[in-house]
């Protein structure tokens, strides 16, 4: 099986799922299954196939083919492109067997630096979303329920302008903030609690800071528009029940915002597994998190099929992450990305 | 919501504390731009200056780097848009059994991390390039306007595809009753009633793709952006030059927003009339009134 025959694979399954779908609605149609107009008669010819080409090209071209690539190239060999596609270009795991042990061939010890990466970001990404969800409910809340049509303006400006700042920018200003010369050391050395400045960026506290402030904004919309549709009156109906305040949101404000919750979850996890800025900026020498190491991977070592396989593996992860939470909140992936 | 003295303190206090988190450190950052120090530095003031800013206009790399920016940021709202839209009407057309797989396609790049989308485009793009000779194709901006338009199209369809579910499918029927032909109810109902979400998808896949980092700096190969270029001067080191360039973007966002904010008002003010406007066109001509002027409604 060489390249040529990878990429076949590539266009070729796609390509029959395609057709599938496409025979089985023909087929619908002339057993009278289906009804109503058929798709050109709908939209005439010029917009159906504008529809139809725009759809076509975006699906497979620009979604689902690039993926099917990076999965096909993670399980290659690197190899010189003289001879890609030869005899020596057959299917391996020793990619995935380098992330394990550090080794494409031995599998004597483990690749503990990667590995502890890959924990660390994981259990980070997770740590961030939840203290994320704990600060942003309260405001997300006050805004959606009880503040005034006036204030709600002004809160939602406050937010949408830090929103819009560039994610390298924002990882630069709490450099800036946390830097051994910067504001804070200077106000904590100046109240005399510390003898000497905090190292706060070797010791990682400015690469979670700035993670988490950086996808903070990513949790209060999603959280704000789901509890914004519940109405009040329910919760007036819950106050007067004689529900304490902390029923009131763990059984009435949080049962209605789950889809909010899941997908300001997913969100910030997400951005938080794969964000580079952010460490790229504000990590230290000796700081692991796992996306730098997959850009080393491109870009340092040239080792693409190697950093194809590293991609791939961080892609599952957050499969993994949005099916659990899914299940966890017994929703469909609709409700979540509204 | 009723609450004691106390309780409103310490909601006070938090939101406060919420609004210094999230604005401080941008705070920090503009003054720094104004500070004389080659670092950047907040306190002490020891000199108001504004050579930062002269000092980024004069970085060539820099002026480039945005220059392709916007470039790419307007071919990826040429592609997003028109896509997005497409990708809406489709969803509202496809047989329910398709739909929840094709659903789960085109909303599957808003939830893969950037940096996925830029490793997968560049990959495919260079084998496929090879593969049918087409070398041309294999260009940084290109492969960033393809790689950002798989999930900036996403948000301009699912920005679409809210408006279009309020679509009353009578007026499409009664145009076509009337003998419009379908590209005519395109051009002349479909449109028009999308056009407010069209232009906030224009708006937020422009700001998307101008900001964006992840995907871009795997897909733009030996090119520079904006974001590229800055990623590179910030790891080399610290400079205010830097600061100086996020005021300069937060005060264009300001002026952004209170725009959007008139337009709406504005727009949310002739929707008012145009339906003010017909209902009394409705209640004249229960009355038995004939003459109603067409524009009117």
């Amino acid at each position: 099986m060489g390249a040529t025959g990878g990429l076949t694979l590539v266009f070729g399954l796609p390509l029959a799922v395609a057709l599938f779908f496409f025979a089985l609605s023909a087929y619908e149609r002339r057993m009278g299954l289906a009804t109503g107009p058929g798709f050109f008669q709908r939209n005439g010819l010029a917009v159906g196939l504008y529809l139809v080409l725009a759809v076509g090209f975006w699906v497979f071209f620009v979604i689902v083919l690039p993926q099917f690539s990076m999965v096909d190239m993670s399980f290659r060999p690197k190899l010189p492109p003289s001879q890609m596609g030869g005899p020596k270009d057959v299917f391996t795991l020793e990619n995935y067997r380098y992330f394990l042990f550090g080794s494409t061939t031995s599998t004597a010890s483990w690749n503990w630096i990667h590995l502890k990466a890959f924990a660390l970001t994981i259990g980070v990404s997770i740590a961030i979303t939840l203290f994320n969800f704990a600060l942003c409910y309260p405001i997300a809340f006050h805004m959606a329920q009880s503040a005034g049509a006036a204030r709600l303006r002004i809160l939602l400006l406050l937010m949408i302008i830090p929103y819009w700042v560039n994610e390298i920018l924002r990882a630069f200003a709490f450099r800036v903030l946390l830097s051994s010369g910067g504001i804070i050391n200077k106000l904590l050395l100046g109240a005399g609690l510390v003898a000497e400045p905090i190292d706060f960026l070797g010791a990682d506290i400015g690469l979670y800071m700035g993670l988490s402030y950086a996808y903070l904004l990513m949790m209060v919309f999603p959280l704000y528009s789901a509890i914004e549709s519940l109405d009040r009156n329910q919760i007036e109906a819950a106050r007067d029940l004689g529900a304490p305040w902390w029923h009131i949101h763990l059984f009435v404000v949080m049962p209605h915002a789950k889809p909010g919750i899941a997908s300001g979850c997913t969100l910030v996890f997400m951005l938080c597994a794969g964000a580079l800025a952010a460490p790229l900026v504000l990590a230290g020498p000796r700081t692991l998190w796992f996306t730098p190491i997959v850009y080393d991977r491109f870009y340092q070592a040239f080792n693409w099929p190697q950093g194809a396989a590293y991609a791939f593996i961080l892609l599952v992860t957050c499969i993994v992450f949005v099916l659990m939470v899914l299940k966890m909140f017994r929703l469909s992936l609709g409700e979540i990305t509204r | 919501m009723k609450s004691g003295p106390l309780q409103r303190v310490a909601f006070a206090v938090y939101v406060a504390i919420f609004f210094l988190y999230l604005l401080g450190p941008l705070a920090v950052m503009g003054v720094s731009a104004f500070n004389t120090p080659q670092y950047p530095q907040v306190w002490p003031i020891e000199g108001v200056t504004l050579d930062w800013f002269s000092q980024l206009f004069a970085d060539e790399d820099l002026m480039d780097g945005l220059v392709t920016s916007l470039w790419i940021g307007l071919l990826v709202v040429a592609i997003s848009v028109p896509v997005g839209l497409a990708g809406a009407i489709v969803m509202t057309q496809i047989q329910p059994r398709v739909r929840s797989a094709y659903y789960l396609v085109v909303v599957s790049p808003v939830l893969t991390p950037g940096i996925i989308i830029g490793i997968s485009t560049v990959v495919f793009w260079r084998e496929f390039t090879t593969l049918t000779g087409m070398k041309f194709l294999y260009d940084g901006i290109i492969l960033t306007v393809i790689g950002q338009s798989s999930f900036i199209s996403a948000y301009c369809m699912l920005i679409i595809l809210a408006r279009l579910q309020r679509f009353d499918q009578a007026q499409q029927e009664a145009a076509l009753d009337l003998g419009a032909t379908y590209p005519q109810v395109f051009r002349h109902i479909l449109l028009p009633f999308l056009q407010p979400a069209l232009f906030s998808a224009a708006v937020l896949a422009f700001l998307s793709s101008f900001e964006n980092y992840n995907t871009t700096t795997f897909a733009i190969l030996s090119d520079k952006t904006l974001t590229t270029v800055l990623a590179g001067r910030v790891r080399q080191g610290s400079t205010p030059a830097i600061s100086a360039l996020a005021v300069i973007i937060v005060a264009a966002t300001l002026v952004g927003a209170v725009a959007y904010e008139l337009w709406k008002r504005r727009a949310d003010a002739a929707a008012g009339r145009r339906l003010r406007a017909a209902q009394m066109a409705e209640e004249s001509e229960l009355a038995g009134n004939a003459a109603i002027e067409p524009a009117a409604a």
